[in-house]
């Protein structure tokens, strides 16, 4: 009996201390924005927007595989609430934020979603990464009709009435690099991905795209996510002798291709890859020195050259430390907070369905250039840009499309799209 | 005929990391028969053991000295490893023996605090390590085929750590002992040998070669937190598949993962290749399910 009681104990300190290890990265990534949003985690029990102040949701996994990335589009967005507050916040109330953890499980990105919704009763969300966390989201914001801002790149064919998506849909992204690569006289490409929805999406339109302007997919390979041994997909890459292996591998997957592929013998001059989940802070946990040479799609680096990224760069560096990079999905959800409270102002009033209205046409000068809402699709214009990686770990323009592009997330303005949105 | 000899290479490269990470498991769940789910976190220690040392060498010591701190890495993510395990296994694991559902429980919650203790004091972004520059390129064998040095270095890392290993378990009193108390604690205790300190010590030692795989496989993957869940089912695979208790069957289970594993990716793809591959470990458990080199016991809980 006695050793039952110990275990009883231990089993407590053991749940006591998960507890306090999470809260203590919380507090710790949060560092910077707590001090301007009062504390977030307090912040939760306390009553709905009363008085002088309005509540927001922050909705990313802090914990998980996908922290890696999401943890930093959190900081982003707290340093845009902090901005807003220091100018006097928005329709004269301080915005709070409820920041909560999904977790890297679909799951409780939708839980989480309901609890912010029907307990903090927040004016709106900001958060989720993978697509897996915002389809199961979805479904929440509809039913509740609550408002999500989606900050990352992602596959296209969505435009729920309830999200605003600020990261890049296809045309904004692959599209435009594959007639980049063409024209560049890339023609065979070689298509890698992770297993899952975004990858094979995209390479269903990539092949579509390639057959249709005189390009040739060579192979098509997708390893697991967290897959780590790449000798034999690299060997299979010597084989099919592409012009370019066109990388959609998520997370720590790269890691361990680039690595590889360096070991291999293989350069950037020996082999072209583009990618378009490499940003800043993936080329830091990556190493520069194994990616020096490759490309990568996006809409935003932090090297970008406007007035606007100027200042966003040195705030976010005072914030959270001198080596912290600054990248797209970041700027992307820093960009949505603005975005949103701008058609707030212009609504008047934190409804829902009014800032839904007012946020149509909405411009923001952000730190990418200047950035639209489309009120057809809640998609908003960008500018895409195509940059190569230095052994700095800083990312260098090489191409862009010379203005905001337009979001058509269904590709319809596409001749070769027809049916790929079934 | 490049391609077949590349492909029987990373078979056997695959074969060797398997190994790698599988042979602290070998020891803590083959000999100790605890279910070691904080198994991968003792890799993702040994990793950023490596990254640890390399910070220090990059602030402390001058530029020359950087490629030696690959060597002093490994010792230190063994030491590391060793200490937490050692740590661990005091505090928790001594009593959990001969309870295999209570232990797979607890050391699964053990990984998860410690990939929160890593996320807090590293971040949660990956970090990176530079290899060694004399690690960089590779042997040419012949035109076409180029054997990467890191890959080499590791086949040669797994095949020191076997050794020493079988040294220590079978040919050092040490190990005698540890034997002895791992076929029959009671008789084991009988004979004045102290059972607390010899399970503390063995628990630590795997602890400790899971530390320096982790160092190791900083050459070729990632350096994040949650690193460990990447390798623990594969560790978990190749000690059951070459049967549990059983050096020589850890050994003969990577091997057989690897290559196969290699081979079927190469026919099919990754993903397919890993589920034929698992498709083909049930089917020989089926057959033989104590694993590839049983342990014969008198003891009726086998």
């Amino acid at each position: 009996m006695r050793k039952v009681g110990w275990l009883k104990g231990f089993a407590m300190v053991l749940a006591a201390s998960l507890v306090l290890a999470g809260c203590g990265g919380d507090k710790n990534n949060e560092a910077g924005g707590a001090s301007a949003t009062g504390s977030p985690s307090a912040s939760a029990s306390g009553a709905a927007a009363s008085g002088d102040k309005i509540k927001v949701g922050i909705l990313h996994s802090l914990s998980g595989t996908m922290s890696i990335s999401e943890v930093t589009v959190k900081n982003s967005e707290l340093m845009a609430i902090k901005e807003i507050n220091a100018k006097g916040g928005v329709l004269g109330k301080q915005i709070e934020a409820v920041v909560e953890d999904g977790a890297s499980d679909w799951p409780t990105f939708a839980e989480k979603a309901r609890k912010l919704l029907s307990e903090d009763k927040v004016a709106t969300v900001f958060g989720g990464w993978t697509s897996a966390s915002r389809k199961a989201m979805l479904p929440v914001f509809e039913e509740l009709n609550g408002l999500l801002w989606y900050p990352v790149q992602y596959e296209g064919m969505e435009s729920s009435p309830n999200i605003f998506y600020t990261g890049a849909t296809t045309n904004q992204q692959i599209v435009p690099s594959i007639d980049f690569l063409l024209e560049q006289g890339k023609k065979k490409v070689f298509l890698l991905g992770s297993d899952y929805v975004f990858p094979r999406t995209a390479n269903k339109i990539i092949k579509a795209q390639l057959a249709a302007n005189g390009g040739e997919t060579v192979a098509e390979e997708y390893t697991p996510l967290g897959h780590t041994d790449y000798t034999t997909i690299i060997a299979k890459i010597k084989e099919a002798n592409p012009d370019v292996v066109y990388n959609t591998l998520n997370g720590d997957s790269n890691v361990a291709f680039f690595k590889q592929l360096k070991d291999a013998g293989i350069t950037s001059a020996d082999l072209m890859t583009v990618s378009v989940s490499i940003a800043e802070e993936e080329v830091k946990g990556i190493g520069a020195e194994y990616l020096t040479g490759h490309l990568v799609a996006w809409d935003y680096f932090q090297t970008t050259d406007t007035p606007e990224n100027k200042v966003f760069v040195e705030s976010f560096k005072k914030e959270y430390g001198e080596d912290s990079v600054t990248s797209d999905p970041m700027e992307a959800g820093y960009v949505a907070v603005y975005l949103w409270a701008a058609a707030v102002e212009k609504a008047g009033s934190f409804e829902v369905d009014k800032v839904k209205e007012a946020a149509k046409g909405i411009e923001f000068n952000a730190p990418e250039g200047k950035v639209t809402i489309d009120g057809d699709n809640q998609h908003i214009y960008k500018t895409v840009r195509i940059g190569e990686i230095k052994e700095d770990g800083q990312i260098v323009e090489l191409w862009n499309s010379g203005g905001p592009v337009k979001p058509d997330p269904y590709l319809t303005t596409y001749e070769w799209a027809k049916g790929l949105s079934e | 005929m490049e391609i077949w000899i590349s492909q029987l290479f990373n078979g056997l490269s695959v074969s060797s990391i398997l190994l790698l990470i599988a042979l602290g498991l070998a020891v803590t769940f083959g000999l100790m028969r605890v279910i070691n789910m904080a198994h991968g976190e003792f890799i993702m220690i040994g990793a950023y053991g490596a990254y640890m040392t390399q910070q220090i060498f990059k602030s402390a010591l001058p530029k020359s000295l950087f490629d030696a701190y690959f060597p002093v890495a490994l010792l230190a993510s063994f030491v590391l490893a060793f200490a937490i395990g050692y740590l661990l296994e005091v505090t928790l694991i001594r009593f959990l023996y001969g309870r295999p559902l209570d232990s797979l429980l607890a050391t699964w919650g053990v990984g998860l605090m410690l990939q929160q203790l890593a996320r807090t004091i590293f971040g949660a972004p990956n970090v990176a390590v530079s290899s060694p520059t004399w690690l960089d390129g590779g042997w040419a064998l012949m035109p076409g085929v180029v054997l990467p040095y890191k890959r080499l270095f590791i086949i040669a890392l797994v095949a020191f750590c076997l050794f020493a290993m079988y040294l220590y378990i079978y040919r050092s009193n040490a190990g005698r002992r540890m034997r002895a108390v791992m076929q029959n604690r009671d008789m084991a205790a009988c004979l004045g040998i102290s059972t607390r300190r010899v399970d503390a010590f063995t628990f630590a030692i795997g602890s400790g070669i899971a530390g320096i795989a982790g160092c190791a496989l900083t050459l070729i993957g990632p350096i994040g937190p949650s690193i460990g869940t990447y390798y623990i089912v594969d560790a978990f695979m190749v000690v059951v598949l070459g049967g549990v208790g059983k050096l020589v069957g850890t050994v003969a289970g990577a091997l057989g993962i690897g290559v196969f594993n290699t081979l079927f990716e190469w026919w099919t793809d990754a993903s397919l290749g890993k589920v034929l591959v698992f498709l083909c470990i049930v089917a020989f458990l089926q057959w033989k399910p104590m694993g590839m080199f049983a342990v014969r016991s008198r003891s009726l809980d086998g």
